[in-house]
């Protein structure tokens, strides 16, 4: 690590004005930033911590939809977001107690990590993510790995999460890390599925199209035999070849329509 | 009833209560007067030429005291390595250098360069970024067989390729290719085992002090072995003579070999304390860890079994490649050899087994002992090839092991060792009773008609522990002796500090010593101490590793006790005016046989330190007596291991279901600390067939190099404790220890990943699927393409 100054406004403002400062950058749980400083893989001169801002804190249910603060921990989420409850299972399942009690939904979607959780939450509920400046549809705001729409300096404030009929995230997790090796997200709403992949591609989460046009019109798994995706473009490390994630992408996705509720 | 105290009891870990309360004192928690910090700057590269060093800007940071590079050691000694292999044609293996900082080149990602001490860790990783280094970047050999090839690029120019030795062993090739001519079923495997890195909870550290008043070198370290280390880098690399230099491993937390070998870094914070005047401490960070602790096992083998018409053994075969990294460390050579060739018979009386073993240098950090250290190696490949066997011929696998099992003892193998006892068959027996196997068709139709493939692996297994006889080693090539030694010593008031060789890092050694000397004097457990770990305090003994603690230091133990109780008789008989001969202890007393008259142990123990009454004109005041120990053969502990596991037809992905061990340890002295070791290794077991792989690309970069990509085993990857059985009860004692005992550490280690793997293996054959191996890890993904054939 290298040393910096830590600020700790408790309003989105004060936020957003300390991150005005040169080489300023906002910390929200530490669980990915934190590691990344002790390797000194990056130098920020200032950290504003927004763990101490009530207004981006705790979840609310609000016609038809779950909005989360974007500083709400992933323990808080898990605990808290019942009305939506493939969403808190996810919250729940994502690292450790320890990572869970300080990891915020914020930090998770602006990092957009490809193995990640709530990216596949977020693209496959088609939530919109609101910051200090604008709302933006997850559709728009996912952009490639650790890529985001997001402006520097911009703060995830909240996340609204339409509240679909039926849900499920199917997790596998990768051996060592235990972050998505794969992850599908399900959910049908009354206009259509909506069917979101992490941990797969080399582009980052994204929708298999394919897969919701055919659960849009039979919400079985049955509905997605003979359909697979391509391995060109998916992830091929020590833990699995591409060929093998597009596989488990076929699996998964039907597991978590058996598992829907 | 289980007793409650003494040898076979169970009393609860008295040393736990320190560790588990945080209360600890580990290397990490020493901080010396005045320390100042080491970093160092590590290669990146696998492979590089150091055109130069410019320290010039770096020095000049805030807080640097000295900047160290490979010119400051130019007259110290290479790291050494403690054991000499002879190769086939009677050559001594090839020993290339290994300076404590790279001298010319860097030859693994990981190797040290330079070194920063300053007076904080801050400022010392700061200078270390502003060191210019010029490295080349060289070709790296990473595959051992291509580094075996002509022209292949050499990890050591001053040899003439990258074989460190071709060592062969056991029966004559020309005969066993006999038996092979003529067999009438051959099976073939080849198979690799898969490199490992050890992890021990805490990482390595060291400090180093110097006291120039007395010229005085004191070195705290994470060892495994104190007097090894004061051996090793006194007389070899730094030349401190032993009264000059002592070295202190507190409490260590755990080792699994990685810390048995002296570390460059170990003589690099004793020689700069020296140097800088000024105590110097490293602690590892947990990256370093992954970089520069000795890797485990990484075989590449091709191994052979040869049966006749009735199925049984008559011929094995082992062509085995041993990666020995970029430099030779401590006990490198041996492991691949000594404790691998050796155990190659296993439990069956194979009547020829021809052994080879090239050891091959690579542009990688270097291989050493981990748990079980040549064994695991063994056994995975002749308990796999058995299996594969079995299938072959249609027979079962457990009749194919019994059918073949040695039954008469001492059994001398064509590898050179003799197993004193063991009872093969009591342990599978043992097992199979464990296991249930007639419910295992109801399990496995359980799991098919929940769309899972549920497999039975079974294992067997021997190892050589109680390392080790110091006058065989000494002919194999050791460098050092591996007896063991350790004084107790009786205080006035009758308490008891034994001072011992061994070092406990996680074994439990703090309640099992006093149990056995406590049994002997009849006390109480908790008048007795050992203490351990300081070479300034403790005998000169030879530490933990080999699963040899009790069973060559417990010995010596038992030894010196044994000269106290006959001192101690002596003193009893003076003051009972009695004879010696008729003098008797039972319970902490002494008495005169078949009389009511009596002294108690605390008489005798102050008599011995106040000898007003004393018969001071035949035995000296006080009561203290040293034993060093040195066993006359190794210990041979042996079981028969099994396990169930589910295999998910659609992810690959492997559940352990139930695993029962049933172990031969000899005689238990605390059977809760066996089962704790047996658990332990299992872990480890499994997470080496499911879990652990230390990969490097073509390159030579480390594609592991953190918990992100190493997969290490929790808690859910092992089956729930109802499923999950270590038994101990099939004892049959080793008949050269006084204790009787063999050696639990590394059993489990050794057993399971066979065990696994043959399980996987027999529910994909279940399954219809033709696969006859997958090597370990036997990962999600492994399995699944070995499914699409
Ligand atoms: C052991 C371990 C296991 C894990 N397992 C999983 C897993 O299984 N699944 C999973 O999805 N994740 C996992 N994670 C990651 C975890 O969810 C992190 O908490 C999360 O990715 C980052 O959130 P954070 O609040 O800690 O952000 P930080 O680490 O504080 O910040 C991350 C990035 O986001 C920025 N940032 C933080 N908050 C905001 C905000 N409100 N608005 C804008 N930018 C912001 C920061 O500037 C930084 O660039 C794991 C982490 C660890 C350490």
């Amino acid at each position: 690590m290298y040393s910096f100054d830590v600020e700790n406004p408790e309003t989105v403002a004060d936020a957003v004005a300390a991150l005005g400062q040169d080489e300023a950058q906002a910390l929200g749980g530490g669980q990915t930033l934190i590691p990344t400083l002790k390797q000194r893989l990056a130098a920020p001169s200032v950290l504003v911590s927004l763990s101490g801002i009530a207004e981006i804190k705790g979840v609310s249910a609000d016609g038809g939809a779950v909005v989360i603060g974007g500083g709400t921990t992933h323990g808080t989420v898990a605990n808290e977001a019942g009305a939506y409850g493939a969403l808190a299972a996810l919250a729940g399942n994502i690292g450790d107690p320890a990572v869970r009690n300080r990891g915020t939904i914020g930090g998770s979607l602006a990092n957009n990590d490809p193995s990640a959780c709530y990216p596949a939450a977020a693209l496959g509920s088609g939530a919109t993510i609101s910051t200090n400046t604008r709302s933006i549809a997850a559709d728009d705001y996912f952009q490639g790995m650790f890529e985001t729409a997001l402006d520097e300096g911009e703060i995830i404030t909240s996340v609204s999460f339409p509240i679909p009929e039926a849900a499920n995230y199917q997790k596998f997790e990768q051996p060592a890390s235990r972050f998505a090796l794969v992850g599908v997200f399900v959910a049908k709403y009354a206009d259509g599925v909506r069917v979101a992949v992490t941990g797969a591609s080399e582009e980052g989460v994204f929708r298999w199209s394919e897969a919701e046009a055919a659960l849009s019109s039979n919400f079985s798994a049955e509905a997605l035999n003979g359909l697979s995706v391509s391995a060109d473009g998916m992830i091929s490390d020590l833990h699995g070849s591409g060929a093998y994630r597009a596989h488990l992408i076929g699996v998964l996705t039907k597991r978590a329509v058996a598992a829907a509720s | 009833m289980p007793k409650d105290h003494g040898i076979g009891a169970s009393p609860k870990r008295r040393e736990d209560v320190r560790f588990l309360t945080g209360a600890g004192n580990y290397t990490d928690d020493i901080n010396v007067q005045g320390q100042a910090y080491v970093h160092f700057l590590r290669s990146d590269v696998a492979h590089g030429k150091i055109n130069n060093i410019d320290t010039a800007a770096a020095a000049a940071m805030p807080g640097v005291v000295r900047i160290f590079t490979g010119a400051d050691f130019e007259g110290v000694g290479g790291i050494p390595c403690g054991w000499q292999v002879t190769d086939k044609h009677g050559e001594p293996m090839k020993e290339p250098a290994h300076p404590v900082l790279a001298q010319g080149k860097a030859r693994h990602v990981g190797d040290p360069i330079a070194a920063v001490v300053a007076d904080s860790l801050e400022e010392a990783r700061n200078a270390a970024e502003a060191i210019e280094l010029d490295i080349e970047e060289l070709p790296a050999v990473v595959d051992m067989k291509a580094a075996l090839e002509g022209g292949a690029t050499k990890v050591h120019d001053d040899l003439d390729d990258n074989l460190c030795y071709d060592w062969q062993f056991g029966s004559p090739a020309d005969e066993t290719d006999a038996v092979f001519a003529n067999a009438a079923h051959v099976t073939t495997l080849e198979l690799i085992n898969n490199r490992l890195v050890a992890n021990p909870m805490e990482p390595r550290v060291a400090v180093g002090d110097y006291s120039r008043a007395n010229d005085e070198s004191k070195l705290y370290t994470t060892s495994q072995n104190p007097h090894v280390i004061r051996l090793l880098m006194g007389a070899f690399v730094l030349g401190i003579p032993e009264h000059k230099l002592t070295v202190i491993a507190p409490d260590v937390g755990g080792g699994f070999g990685t810390k048995i070998f002296h570390y460059a870094e170990e003589a690099f914070c004793t020689f700069a304390a020296k140097a800088c005047n000024r105590p110097v401490k490293w602690t590892s960070t947990r990256s370093e860890a992954f970089m520069s602790d000795a890797h485990g096992r990484d075989h590449v083998s091709k191994i052979e079994l040869a049966l006749d018409a009735d199925n049984n053994f008559i011929g094995l075969r082992t062509d085995t490649y041993a990666n020995m990294g970029a430099y030779l460390s401590t006990f490198a050579s041996s492991v691949p050899t000594w404790l691998h060739g050796t155990l190659m018979a296993g439990n069956y009386k194979t009547p020829n087994v021809t052994v080879n073993v090239k050891a091959v240098f690579t542009n990688t950090v270097p291989v050493d002992a981990y748990r079980g250290a040549g064994r695991p190696e063994a056994t995975y490949q002749l308990e796999r090839v058995i299996d594969k066997a079995a299938r072959e011929v249609g027979v079962d696998p457990i009749a194919l092991r019994r059918q073949n099992f040695i039954t008469q003892f001492p059994y001398a193998t064509p590898v050179a060792v003799e197993y004193d006892t063991g009872d093969y068959e009591a342990t599978m027996a043992k097992m199979e009773e464990l296991m249930d196997l007639p419910g295992f068709a109801a399990r496995r139709a359980a799991s098919e008609a929940n769309g899972k493939l549920r497999g039975f692996g079974v294992n067997c297994f021997i190892e050589a522990c109680g390392i080790a006889p110091s006058n065989l080693v000494g002919q194999l090539g050791a460098r050092a002796g591996l007896y063991d030694a350790a004084t107790v010593r009786v205080n006035a008031t009758g308490s008891i500090s034994v001072m011992v060789g061994a070092h406990s890092h996680g074994q439990g050694h703090e309640t099992v010593f006093p149990q056995v000397v406590a049994e002997m004097l009849g006390i109480d457990e908790s008048m007795v101490d050992i203490v351990h770990g300081d070479t300034s305090k403790i005998p000169f003994g030879m530490g933990t590793y080999g699963s040899r603690s009790l069973a060559v230091c417990g010995s010596a133990m038992v030894r010196a006790t044994e000269k106290i109780i006959n001192k101690a008789k002596k003193i009893a008989a003076h003051l009972l005016e009695a004879s010696e001969g008729d003098i008797e202890l039972k319970d902490g007393q002494f008495s005169i046989a078949g009389t009511d008259k009596s002294v108690a142990w605390g008489d005798v123990t102050l008599a011995a330190y106040v000898p007003h009454n004393y018969p001071l004109e035949d035995i000296e005041p006080g009561l203290e007596e040293t034993a060093f120990y040195d066993p006359a053969n190794f210990t041979y502990p042996a079981g028969a291991y099994a396990c169930e596991v589910e295999v998910d037809p659609d992810t690959g992905k492997v559940t352990v279901e139930k695993f029962v061990s049933a172990d031969d340890f000899g005689n238990v002295v605390n059977p809760m600390i066996v089962e704790g070791q047996v658990h332990g290794g299992i872990a480890q077991g499994i997470g080496q067939a499911l879990l652990e792989n230390c990969a490097y690309d073509e390159n030579g970069q480390l594609l592991s190099a953190s918990y992100m990509d190493y997969a290490m085993p929790r808690a859910d990857d092992l089956p729930h404790m109802e499923n999950y059985t270590v038994d101990h009860s099939c004892q049959t004692p080793c008949t050269h220890n006084p204790l009787g005992v063999k050696g639990c550490g590394e059993a489990g280690a050794i057993g399971s990943p066979p065990t696994i793997v043959n399980a996987v293996i027999d529910a994909l054959q279940s399954g219809g699927h033709n696969v006859e191996h997958i090597d370990m890890p036997v990962s999600p993904s492994r399995v699944w393409e070995a499914m699409q054939g």
